[in-house]
């Protein structure tokens, strides 16, 4: 009670309606299961195959996101060219930009008909209704977040060390191996951990782009869309399933961010 | 001071004479909630009843079925649901939402949609059972995809689609995008469409009529009106507009 926070109290107000507006209709959902069936529900053979299908592909989106998000942020962060600010917003779209739109734009350039698609095609290659385009679409929504996260983290860490580093002859793969990559480090985990859940949540734009179908391209929140139909139960027991590997995913990356190296 | 006072005067006589028999009709919003399948049909209608009944205006909710009878469930304040088949009109019955029995206005039957240029060639339904098609329907939970589940069973043809669709407009904006070769839709829906698919009437759509019925809500505000309009929907004139539409009698 003596230690000096710092905070306002009347900031306890609003922080605790914040608080509640969040939690409130989780726990709203958690009232309209029937808990005797929960077990029953999440193990039927859709549910199944959705989740795996789920956890898969946002594992993938989050490998791509890793692979193709650090070196943009790198670039961003450390690097100035001319349109820098243009092509900073133009990569954070998709965080604006509605799912069903960005599902739309992939479909107009990776579909039968798209921009690249007749070039897919030749080489027999459909993207379209396969497990690959929810892959696709969970990238282009999750990509934004892993950026701007770690291009923050970037700026905050500074150049200095790997400046350090390059006047003692280091060549800059080494820098960003040795000096970059253990620095951002910290800052990577929860980034890499917010393109997840941004993936596994992701609904519109596979709906558009990928299609629905069980073991392919159904995912959890698509399975959970369509159970609603029939069976709201087992769509909110779902939803929580939801809930909870993303809860149990935050854990675990806050706890390897903190592990000590 | 004299001229304000006649002004006054006027107003108040305006004001008062509001309340005569002759008076033009008092403003009021009557608020429909309909499948999003109706939406052309519906939103004519609403133009139709609102010329009809001076002073009163329309507002449509269009939605998927389903969605709609969550929120009329949940308590959204609306006049008339028309659903796009039974069981989810079944659903606000059971609910005790409905004022009375629900009545059938018009039915809707399933058809192929292929893309204008047609790739796969398809001709008739069994067509769509074709190696490598890239075939598109409704997922069986929804009444779409029940339709098609209907016609499967009725031809003994299985289906193996590469995407089941929770609603219909999905399944159409693949084949309008050329991402499918093939589609099952409703009838309505091609029509709609105009000219950037090509619908296919088959036979085997007979197995699985869809029955859409409209009903005034038991809570509904504007429950003079809204009997108005269903009446309006089941009318001649209302009939003719569906059936141009593409909807079967009901």
């Amino acid at each position: 009670m003596t230690s000096y926070s710092g905070v306002p109290r009347w900031v306890f107000l609003p922080a605790a309606v914040g608080g509640a507006f969040v939690l409130l209709p989780l726990v709203a959902m958690a009232t309209r299961v029937d808990w005797t069936q929960f077990g029953q529900l999440i193990t039927s053979d859709s549910s199944l195959s959705a989740l795996s299908l789920s956890l898969r592909t946002s594992l993938s989106a989050t490998a791509c996101c890793l692979i193709l998000g650090v070196p943009m942020a790198l670039v961003l962060a450390r690097e100035h060219f001319p349109g820098q600010r243009i092509v900073r917003s133009l990569v954070l779209l998709p965080l604006v930009l509605p799912p069903v739109v960005g599902g739309l734009a992939l479909l107009y350039t990776f579909g039968r008909r798209g921009l690249l698609g007749n070039a897919l095609e030749v080489v027999g290659i459909q993207v379209s209704f396969s497990t690959v385009a929810v892959v696709m679409a969970q990238t282009f929504v999750a990509l934004p977040f892993l950026v701007v996260s770690l291009e923050g983290t970037l700026r905050s860490v500074g150049s200095k060390y790997e400046l350090v580093a390059a006047t003692l002859g280091a060549r800059p793969t080494t820098v960003f191996r040795r000096v970059t990559l253990p620095l951002v480090l910290p800052g990577l985990a929860p980034a890499a951990m917010l393109s997840f859940a941004r993936a596994l949540g992701e609904f519109g734009a596979t709906l558009t782009f990928a299609g629905s179908l069980e073991g392919v391209t159904r995912t959890l929140p698509l399975e959970i869309y369509l159970q609603r139909v029939t069976d709201p139960q087992a769509a909110m027991a779902l939803a929580l399933t939801l809930v909870a590997v993303a809860i149990a995913v935050t854990a675990l990356t806050g706890q390897m961010a903190e592990r000590p190296k | 001071m004299k001229k304000a006072m006649a002004a006054l005067a006027a107003l108040l006589l305006v004001g008062c004479g509001t309340g005569g028999p002759a008076a033009p009709a008092e403003e009021a919003t009557l608020t429909v909630f309909a499948a999003a399948s109706m939406k052309t049909t519906f939103t004519e209608l609403g133009a139709k009843f609102e010329a009809a009944h001076p002073g009163v205006t329309v507002t449509f909710n269009f939605a998927g079925s389903q969605d709609l009878v969550d929120q009329i469930l949940n308590g959204a304040a609306a006049d008339v649901f028309a659903a796009a088949n039974e069981s989810t009109m079944q659903k606000v019955v059971d609910g005790g939402l409905a004022a009375a029995d629900p009545v059938l206005y018009a039915t809707n039957s399933l058809m192929i949609a292929v893309p204008p240029d047609n790739p796969a060639n398809i001709a008739w339904f069994p067509d769509l059972a074709k190696d490598g098609l890239n075939l598109v329907i409704c997922a069986p939970e929804v009444p779409c995809g029940a339709a098609t589940v209907k016609v499967e069973e009725a031809t003994g043809i299985t289906l193996n689609p590469v995407s089941e669709e929770q609603a219909v407009s999905d399944v159409l904006a693949k084949v309008q995008s050329g991402e499918a070769d093939a589609g099952l839709v409703y009838a309505t829906d091609v029509l709609s469409a105009g000219d950037t698919v090509l619908g296919i009437q088959f036979d085997e759509a007979k197995n699985a009529v869809n029955n859409n019925p409209i009903v005034v809500l038991k809570d509904a505000p504007q429950a003079e009106l809204a009997q108005a309009f269903v009446d309006l929907v089941l009318s001649d004139e209302g009939q003719e507009l569906l059936q141009n539409a593409g909807f079967g009698k009901a």
